[in-house]
């Protein structure tokens, strides 16, 4: 028995008012390290063993007021900030409308707070391995006695001396406690560790399950389903098995006239501009240039583009050559293209091609101004 | 806990000792249930499994298969929500506002009055959620980060409901079990069976009775009450709330939140009542759970139903006083229109039968409380279908009033509600102690120092 490390002494009561009086004096020996144990509260036991007051509250007033403040937060950030939007008239920022979750959140936060700070950080509890635990003591408190134990920590703790002392506060009887021989982990068996993981395992796959499944099975489907064929699909009602019908032979989309020159090097003489060069006319050709022959002809067609070294160097539409173009032959050239240049028939409409020609006529005219063009720019 | 020692009727009859009540409240799960239980259990359990399967049929077709219709668009399922709400209340107001208002004789009944709070909100918390028609999205009513970038609309009472109902589930819960802890550790220290051991060991947590440990526990124990009062004054409030914020005549009225937290706690003192005449006797508790405890919760159901005929009348009142000839229309509608018989039902029951109470024999007696306090139960389930059902039924355009006919199907998921909450009932008794054996330990005679507080023993 001696080997055994001693955890400490204890003394059983059977009369509330002789635990008190025990406690007093326990407290007046000078001993810090004990502890009165009883099936139910005792009134007045604190001011006998001289504890100071719970400073539990502490813990709640500082969640429940962040539970407050986070509340507030999240409703107006969500409500006024990340999707504002206007309910029955009432502002962004509602503040009577908010208070009732407020409350909510503020005691849901200051109780689990409460209890989880107590029992987890005030007491060390769970813990199944206490020396106490399985002892007749503890059997005894349980039920309808009051114990006093002094634990062997304590500075002023002597086996003998102890023992002595609490025999001398008349108890129905005392007891030495000895730490459990082995101690053990039941947290580091192999069988609790298995549990642990089956829980993890089953949590995430019902999360994953909840989250992308369950919360997006489709509420309503039946304007989904109908019995209607839906592009791109087969269908046995026609013989060539396809959902879609070909437009009748010779059909012309809109607005998809086909050009009669492609392959033609020079169709000028047929081709003219329908189009004065009008302000608006211009500004169309100005946003339709910009958008899609900038990029390699540069913002005013000198050719200086960032494509100029890595592409067949666009040429510059202030060339000779350029200038001399009839209005049509640059029609031409953006409908079919012209060697690397791709056509741009598909992206800009024919009205809005002649008013690109117009819009680098302009840019050729504005490189090259004369005096009397100058004049003009003044007068305006 | 900390009680204050008046010159009151001792709290624990017939002079039992700190062993002998533990003794008593232990018995039910030292001994093997007899066929009074299971009897019990086969009842309870197959009015659940009928509602079980009216649901199932509910979820597969759809709510078409209730009487919910246009313009009754909430039919039993709000009904029996803000039913089972209520019935909740009595619970929180005897553990959490009877302790703040230092009643010793709650001590007996809280912990009982505490599970079939959490078993209510239970059975209510279903309704919304299946009323929703697609109970597989409930998760959208928390307001969790989302693709579809949407937030939940804080504004809505709708919202307020979610919030106060989980969050009232939840403390609930915790003050429940924070009770429970005590008692399980002095259930583990007395059995001798080794997988009872386990569990009871588990759910104490390892609490060692220490004095050090219980100041704390005093101090927690009256926090959670402090929050538990306001919260539970806020859930009904916020029920009512669902249906004071629309504009509905009969129900945009400012006296809804008195009116329904007064009679949460009428209809919640009723269940108590049935419940624990039965609960007494089967496990004989008669001395723990006396004669005056239940002559207590009979003087306040009769007040709270008093002010529940007070809002009756100050309904019809106002309606009349504001000069609103739609809300004029419904209150004359819900006393003499097609409803009137559940109004009268609701109207004699709430108000007419608990004034037997007056009488000290009535509230003394057994057969005739349990009675009145069925009578009790009923009305006020008539007091929530009148309130949803005559509002809608007739509103302001009389081209679209209509009628609302409950189906079989509504009928059986009531009966399945009240299947889940007795079955709960019926498996706490045997599973945990129904009476907080820590507490009443602490106020039976001699159980504290005599010099303290003043107190007095022989
Ligand atoms: C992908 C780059 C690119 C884009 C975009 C582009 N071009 Fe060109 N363009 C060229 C290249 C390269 C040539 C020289 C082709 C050759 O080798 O003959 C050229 C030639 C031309 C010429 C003939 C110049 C000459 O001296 O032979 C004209 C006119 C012209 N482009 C107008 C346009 C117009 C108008 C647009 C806008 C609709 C446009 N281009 C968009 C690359 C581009």
């Amino acid at each position: 028995m001696t080997d055994k490390k001693i955890f400490g002494v204890t003394a059983l009561f059977n009369d509330p008012n002789a635990i008190f009086a025990a406690a007093k004096k326990v407290a007046d020996a000078g001993f810090s390290k004990w502890d009165v144990n009883s099936p139910y509260p005792i009134h007045g036991i604190d001011k006998a063993m001289k504890m100071k007051p719970s400073k539990l509250g502490i813990v709640t007033l500082i969640f429940g007021l962040s539970g407050a403040v986070l509340a507030l937060i999240l409703m107006w950030w969500t409500m006024s900030v990340d999707y504002p939007m206007i309910i029955g008239g009432k502002p962004y920022f509602s503040l009577p409308a908010f208070i009732p979750v407020t409350f909510e959140v503020t005691v849901i936060m200051a109780t689990l707070s409460t209890v989880v700070a107590m029992f987890a950080f005030f007491f060390g509890l769970p813990r199944n391995s206490h020396a106490l635990h399985d002892t007749d003591y503890m059997k005894k408190v349980s039920r309808d006695h009051y114990g006093i134990v002094i634990e062997a920590m304590d500075p002023k703790f002597d086996e003998k001396a102890t023992l002595l002392f609490l025999k001398d506060l008349k108890p129905l009887s005392t007891e030495i406690i000895y730490h459990p021989e082995k101690e053990t982990y039941p947290i580091f068996e192999p069988r609790f560790i298995t549990l642990l993981f089956g829980v993890a395992v089953v949590v995430s796959i019902g999360t994953y399950l909840m989250l992308n499944k369950l919360m997006y099975i489709v509420p309503f489907d039946w304007m989904d389903k109908q019995a209607k064929v839906i592009p791109q699909t087969s269908s046995e009602f026609f013989a060539d098995g396809r959902g879609m019908r070909l437009p009748v032979e010779g059909t012309i989309a809109k607005g998809f006239i086909p050009y009669p020159f492609e392959g033609e090097t020079n169709p000028t003489e047929v081709l003219s501009n329908p189009y004065f060069p009008t302000k608006e006319n211009l500004e169309l050709g100005q946003r339709k240039y910009l958008t899609y022959c900038s990029p390699c002809h540069g913002n005013y067609g000198d050719g200086d583009s960032r494509l100029a070294g890595q592409f067949p160097n666009p040429p510059t539409l202030h060339s000779e050559r350029a200038r001399n173009f009839p209005d049509g032959m640059i029609y031409h050239i953006i409908t079919v293209g012209q060697n690397v240049m791709p056509s741009y028939a598909s992206q800009v409409t024919r009205d809005e091609r002649w008013a690109i020609v117009n819009y680098i006529r302009a840019l050729q005219r504005a490189k090259n101004a004369t005096d009397s063009d100058l004049k003009f720019v003044k007068a305006e | 806990m900390s009680t204050d020692y008046s010159v009151e009727a001792p709290v624990v009859a017939g002079r039992l000792t700190i062993a002998q009540i533990e003794e008593l409240v232990a018995k039910p799960m030292d001994t093997k249930p007899d066929k009074k239980f299971f009897l019990a259990l086969t009842v309870s359990g197959s009015a659940l499994l009928i509602g079980a399967v009216c649901l199932l049929y509910t979820l597969y077709y759809g709510i078409g298969m209730w009487g919910n219709n246009q313009p009754v668009g909430w039919g039993f399922g709000i009904v029996n929500f803000v039913f089972w709400v209520g019935i909740g209340h009595a619970g929180t107001l005897i553990s959490a506002i009877l302790f703040l208002l230092r009643q010793r004789w709650r001590t007996g009944i809280a912990r009982f009055a505490e599970a079939m709070t959490i078993f209510a909100v239970m059975c209510a918390g279903i309704f919304p959620i299946i009323h929703t028609g697609r109970p597989w999205l409930a998760g959208y009513l928390t307001p969790y980060p989302n693709q579809h970038g949407l937030w939940v609309n804080f504004t809505s009472p709708l919202v307020w409901d979610v919030f106060a109902v989980s969050v009232y589930f939840t403390v609930s819960l915790v003050f429940w079990y924070t009770g429970l802890i005590p008692d399980f550790a002095t259930l583990r220290d007395r059995t001798s069976s080794k997988i009872k051991k386990t569990f009871y060991s588990i759910f104490s947590l390892g609490w060692r009775h220490s004095s050090r440990h219980w100041l704390h526990y005093e101090k927690a124990y009256v926090i959670l009450a402090g929050f538990a009062t306001p919260l539970v004054l806020s859930v009904h409030t916020i029920v009512s709330f669902d249906f004071a914020v629309s504009i509905m005549p009969g129900w945009h009225t400012t006296i809804f939140p008195p009116y329904f937290v007064a009679g949460a706690i009428f209809s919640g003192f009723a269940m108590v009542v049935t419940v624990l005449v039965f609960v007494r006797k089967i496990f004989d508790l008669q001395n723990i759970i006396t004669i005056d405890h239940l002559e207590k919760m009979n003087k306040v159901i009769l007040a709270t139903g008093m002010m529940v005929g007070y809002a009756y009348g100050m309904e019809f009142f106002i309606a009349w006083y504001s000069g609103v000839q739609f809300e004029q229309f419904v209150f004359i509608n819900r006393a003499f229109g097609p409803y009137a018989w559940a109004y009268w039902i609701m109207v004699s029951c709430n108000v007419f039968f608990p004034q037997f109470f007056w009488f000290k024999k009535i509230r003394r007696s057994i057969p005739a409380m349990m009675i009145i306090v069925l009578f009790v139960n009923v009305g006020m389930w008539f007091e929530r279908f009148v309130i949803v059902v005559t509002s809608l039924h007739r509103d302001f355009l009389p081209s679209s009033w209509g009628m609302f006919t409950p189906t079989l199907y509504d009928a059986g998921i009531l009966l399945g509600s009240f299947g889940l909450f007795f079955t709960l009932v019926i498996l706490f008794t045997k599973a945990l102690p129904v009476v907080s054996i820590a507490e009443v330990k602490a106020v039976a005679d001699g159980a504290q120092p005599t010099h303290h507080r003043g107190e007095h023993h022989d």
